[in-house]
């Protein structure tokens, strides 16, 4: 069986949870290959193998890691002419989606992206125009590279051996002009990662002021959830740009999605309509959003936010 | 400093959007065409740049012909003139030939500095800025929330899922830019009088040297094989708040197990 190629998505080896949902997919088109960049898979191999890595080939060298994103390609590009794989999948984050590009690019080969599910002969899943067309496409040519969604197919383990191989690239001078000078880390606090959480609990324009949205905060951590926001909030100021959710920001697929004083504008829409429940609060009865919920209440958010998270503690 | 911004007319977000029904492919007819937002940023950026260093801003786009009205709103803001690619043989490009077809045109008129916004609204791919960087050889500077240059030295803060990375390159390069970069400006009255002068070339494929078997339709690598309109979402519950809202909240997720 041919291999699947799955670059690993991991922050200082902490794998992201996308990764395991890749490599779940890769089972149904091959035997999957994981490819880790960088240093730090010691702690990581077990959850690997754990999800389905036949393979893993380690790329080890920190120079890899030193420039924006075209390291990571000629490794990638390299793997594909040595070992011949069905496929490449990444993960259709932003960086992810830039490698799949500079891959097609350089392999001359057929790419889709943000596919929510893909199937046998990679066959890819696109929910197109903030979610109201579902659309199937597939490669004509060259080796199939795929980017997937995070949160969009579920992640199941299957254990496989997961035999290291080291592996190394020449880098050429032009993967080597954007210069990765300082990382920075921002607070990440508590949460879960926006995009890879079960539950996201988002906060819009009703929510007011920056205060406030410690009433979406206190609900999504008694949920265990992320906190996103619509793009009114993260304009306004009251609530950080990087958990905007939607057609600018961060698309998001969770298993719960509350939408707190959101009215469910296209915009926003697009970035959360492929979540598997939604509920929302909001003063309006017109409000686009109740068109997408499985549950919503007309209310005041400032008494039935907080209601629902007293609920939700008081149940644990 | 010669700074070229890559500008797309996408259908508006607002109006109903659609797939041709014979090929599967964007139906431009069927939504009013607005300028990507994102490249609004761009435009922007560029703007900035060259007030702050000197130059020229030139406005870059491929599409059909009705594609000017973005052109014009690019001019409107300050850019100083526009080079349009439209050739009914790029009808259906992927990203592949977008940016082959692209590239060939950025060859000609020569760049220090390529803007473009993050993605499009419409494909949302994200792919462009990354596979320009990587045809034209340059550094890629993309996702950036802030760009400096400091004579042939740029250095960007790139946007990651951890916070960003403060990242240095030699000029020229291809910089992509995140709405959180800059606020852009209106056309004024007088810009918009002052668009109407001001240079528009049109290229054909054949004028920029694009090979026709790598764009369009037939040269493209991938393809849409079905697109159906998604099933509508069962009608939800919705109750009107009577002081015990969050309490049916809470018993909806726990009748789903969420709680």
């Amino acid at each position: 069986m041919a291999e699947v190629l799955v670059l690993v998505d991991h922050v200082d080896g902490e794998v992201k949870k996308v990764t395991l949902e890749l490599l779940t997919a890769a089972r149904r088109l091959g035997e999957p290959a994981a490819v880790w960049v960088g240093p730090g898979l010691e702690g990581a191999k077990e959850k690997l193998a754990e999800y389905g890595a036949a393979k893993i080939y380690v790329a080890a060298d920190e120079e890899l890691t030193s420039y924006v994103v075209a390291p990571k390609v000629e490794l990638l590009a390299q793997l594909v002419a040595d070992k011949s794989p069905a496929g490449v999948l990444v993960a259709a984050t932003g960086e992810g989606k830039e490698i799949a590009g500079r891959l097609a690019v350089k392999l001359d080969s057929g790419v889709l992206t943000d596919v929510v599910d893909v199937a046998e002969g990679f066959v890819g899943e696109h929910s197109i125009f903030g979610g109201a067309i579902i659309a199937h496409a597939k490669v004509k040519r060259g080796t199939p590279i795929v980017a997937v969604r995070p949160n969009a197919i579920a992640a199941e383990p299957a254990p496989a051996a997961a035999a290291e191989e080291q592996v190394s690239v020449t880098l050429s001078d032009a993967a080597k002009s954007a210069k990765i000078v300082e990382r920075v880390v921002q607070e990440k606090g508590e949460r879960p990662d926006l995009t890879e959480a079960a539950v996201v609990v988002s906060g819009g324009r009703g929510v007011g002021s920056a205060e406030n949205f410690k009433i979406i905060e206190d609900l999504a951590d008694a949920l265990g959830g992320a906190v996103g926001a619509s793009r009114a909030a993260t304009d306004a100021g009251w609530y950080p740009h990087q958990f905007q959710v939607g057609q600018t920001g961060k698309t998001v697929s969770p298993q719960l999605y509350i939408a707190v004083g959101i009215s469910g504008a296209i915009q926003h829409r697009a970035g959360m309509q492929t979540s598997k429940t939604i509920v929302a609060i909001n003063k309006d009865p017109d409000a686009p959003i109740f068109e997408l919920v499985d549950f919503g209440v007309v209310g005041d958010l400032f008494q039935v936010a907080p209601q629902l998270t007293e609920e939700i503690n008081k149940r644990k | 400093m010669n700074i070229v911004v890559c500008v797309k007319q996408v259908p508006d977000t607002e109006s109903p959007r659609k797939l041709k029904s014979d090929d599967n492919t964007l139906d431009r007819g069927a939504a009013d065409g607005v300028i990507n937002e994102l490249d609004e940023y761009a435009i922007e950026e560029a703007l900035l740049l060259k007030e702050a260093h000197g130059g020229e801003v030139t406005v870059l786009t491929m599409g059909p012909e009705k594609a000017t009205d973005s052109i014009r709103k690019a001019l409107a803001m300050g850019a100083d003139k526009a080079v349009h690619l439209v050739d009914d043989a790029l009808a259906g490009s992927d990203a592949l030939g977008t940016s082959y077809a692209i590239q060939q045109v950025l060859g000609r008129i020569g760049f220090d500095l390529v803007i473009c916004g993050s993605e499009s609204t419409d494909a949302r791919t994200g792919m462009l800025p990354a596979m320009l960087a990587e045809r034209l050889g340059v550094p890629q500077l993309t996702l950036s929330s802030k760009v400096e240059i400091d004579g042939s030295t740029i250095r960007v803060q790139r946007l990651t899922d951890y916070g960003y990375d403060k990242v240095e390159a030699a000029l020229p390069a291809v910089v992509s830019v995140v709405e959180k970069i800059n606020e852009p400006r209106y056309p004024s009255f007088k810009g918009i009088m002052a668009a109407k002068k001001k240079p528009v070339e049109t290229l054909s494929a054949a004028d920029a040297g694009i090979e026709a078997d790598k764009v369009g339709l037939a040269g493209a690598a991938s393809e849409v094989v079905d697109a159906t309109e998604a099933p509508p979402r069962a009608k939800g519950q919705i109750v009107t708040d009577e002081g015990d809202g969050g309490v049916k909240i809470a018993e909806f997720l726990a009748s789903k197990k969420f709680i």
